[in-house]
């Protein structure tokens, strides 16, 4: 409506530059693209190269693609354990995130605490808190609970440090919603807790989605604690076995790529599905403030 | 209707919090007054003297001079790269979704994914980046374009990131105000100046506060990209504060470089924070 309603204001000799124009706009839009997904297209080409191609110049393309790459890291590293590794870590801790953030988040939305401003305060300060500053206490604690190189390290800390985000996103929503629909509920003899999860919860499938992605991306992507709590492939995440990648003589270079898309495609699906929801759930800072 | 019993649903949030964040951080600040080394289950109270060993320590003055180089220019890049983009990108077009999500991919990727990627591309002989720019350089291996090898591997990064945040502070503006200073006879760049930059204020500060604090305690890029060196140029207080505590096992000097970085952010966040809420009451 709006583009029509500019393409009339035009007179016919305009027509041609506001053409020239959108020409222009769009070459600016690509250039946007290739940008962003240069890398990544690049490293895709890498990872169907044979050896032999890798360090041919020009290095464009490849004659003869192949699946050499993929197929090695899958039998000479655990790369299936690791990925099992990731998934369960941040499937985890998307779970325990929602479920203690979903509940701090109501509470901080519709019943009555005190302190309220302060505690959110509080859970937002959080995280500004930089990592480096509590891996090594942490790192003590974990040892000392026997913690070592397992999941549930990763999980509870993950977990705690997603929770900011939680109760932020969530809070802003059930705020939304309004009071009565809760108060009412409670006329009708619900407790709280039943309010919360017959009434709120079904109301906030979206927000709950959103929050969902952001958490599981942060903690597949998460490097400083996996490399510090986890030793082995009993635990270890992609992106501390990507970083410390094996290489006996020199680095694997179409190995590294080839592990590299495989552990970025479910990164690309989810944010190609949800695009919207992600921006979303990162602008909801930025213009609510 | 009396009794609600709000304080249960916020107590587990809170426990977690104070066992995972807090406690850690008193923890840390008590291990910086102590020498002590894992290995040989040493501990000793020494007070200020890690503090004093800092100051004299000339690597630590090199790392927080790299902490500060990185940040300062790669949050300016990404803030004037970004802008550009959202002031491009703040209108109606065919696509937009789909480019979003093209836009989205380089903040999705992980750190340490994007770092392996980088390399490769930085390759002085068969690298994607020498043999576009027609160019020999050794990026990763020479004291002058490692650092900033690693800040452009970050603004590629974030950028998109930026610019979305951006292009939603600008949706926020009314259209009207455009319409009527171009009515006005308002140029282009005195639009931009005027009401532009003003109206996008917040969104800046909010953008400068995130990304700002993010650069400050960058770790995977550098560890994973350059791993410090070459003769430690790239070296930034994260990535020496790791090295000290799990390399060299000094947990309480290590810890007294955490708590640099925990002070440092500290402030930072102190300063945007007031900066945001003068912005709110005017």
């Amino acid at each position: 409506m709006c583009g029509d309603y500019e393409y009339c204001l035009y007179k016919p000799s305009e027509q041609g530059q506001a053409n020239m124009r959108r020409a222009g706009f769009y070459i600016l839009l690509l250039l946007v693209c290739i940008y962003c997904a240069g890398p990544l297209i690049w490293q895709f080409i890498t990872s169907l190269k044979p050896d032999s191609e890798l360090t041919k110049i020009p290095p464009l393309f490849t004659g003869s693609p192949t699946m050499i790459h993929y197929l090695s890291i899958f039998k000479g590293h655990p790369f299936l354990r690791i990925i099992l590794n990731s998934a369960v870590v941040a499937s985890s801790t998307t779970l325990f995130s929602l479920m203690i953030g979903s509940l701090c988040a109501f509470g901080l939305a519709k019943l009555r605490i005190r302190y309220k401003a302060l505690i959110l305060g509080f859970i937002l300060s959080v995280s500004m808190f930089p990592p480096i500053a509590t891996v090594s206490p942490l790192y003590i604690i974990i040892r000392a609970l026997d913690l070592r190189d397992t999941w549930w390290a990763l999980i509870i800390t993950y977990t705690t440090f997603s929770l900011p985000l939680s109760v932020w996103i969530l809070t802003n929503f059930f705020k939304e919603i309004p009071d009565e629909i809760y108060l009412s509920s409670r006329v009708d003899g619900c407790t709280p807790f039943q309010a919360f999860y017959r009434i709120i919860l079904p109301l906030s499938a979206p927000a709950f989605l959103t929050t969902a992605i952001l958490v599981f991306i942060f903690s597949w992507n998460e490097f400083l604690f996996a490399l510090t709590f986890t030793s082995t492939t009993a635990s270890r995440t992609i992106p501390v076995a990507v970083a410390l990648f094996p290489g006996l003589h020199e680095i694997p270079w179409g190995d590294i790529a080839a592990a590299s898309i495989i552990v970025t495609i479910p990164l690309v699906v989810l944010v190609l599905v949800f695009q919207r929801r992600i921006t979303e759930g990162l602008t909801s800072g930025a213009v609510k403030g | 209707m009396k009794r609600e019993g709000g304080n249960r649903f916020v107590l587990p949030a809170l426990a977690l919090l104070s066992v995972i964040t807090i406690y850690p951080i008193l923890y840390v600040i008590y291990l910086s007054a102590h020498r002590k080394l894992l290995i040989f289950n040493i501990s000793r109270f020494i007070g200020f003297e890690n503090y004093q060993f800092l100051l004299r320590d000339d690597r630590f003055w090199n790392a927080l001079k790299n902490t500060f180089y990185f940040t300062g220019v790669s949050v300016s890049l990404e803030l004037f790269l970004g802008l550009c983009i959202a002031i491009l990108l703040n209108r109606p077009f065919r696509g937009k979704g789909l480019a979003r999500a093209v836009m989205l991919i380089p903040w999705a990727i992980p750190t340490v994914v994007s770092a392996r990627m980088w390399e490769w591309m930085y390759n002085t002989d068969f690298g994607l980046l020498n043999y576009l720019l027609g160019i020999k350089i050794n990026w990763l291996g020479s004291p002058f374009w490692a650092l900033n090898a690693a800040i452009f591997m970050d603004v590629w990064k974030t950028t998109p990131f930026v610019a979305i945040l951006l292009i939603a502070g600008l949706q926020v503006i009314p259209g009207e105000l455009y319409q009527a200073a171009r009515v006005d006879g308002a140029g282009s760049w005195q639009i931009f100046r005027k009401i532009t930059m003003p109206l996008l204020r917040p969104a800046i500060l909010i953008v400068l506060l995130f990304r700002t604090l993010d650069a400050f305690r960058v770790f995977d890029a550098i560890y994973v990209l350059t791993g410090g060196g070459p003769a430690n140029t790239t070296e930034t207080l994260s990535v020496y504060a790791y090295k000290v505590l799990f390399q060299t096992l000094q947990f309480g000097y290590g810890s007294t470089l955490s708590v640099v970085v925990f002070l440092c952010v500290g402030i930072m966040s102190i300063v945007y924070i007031n900066l945001l809420s003068r912005d709110r009451r005017i």
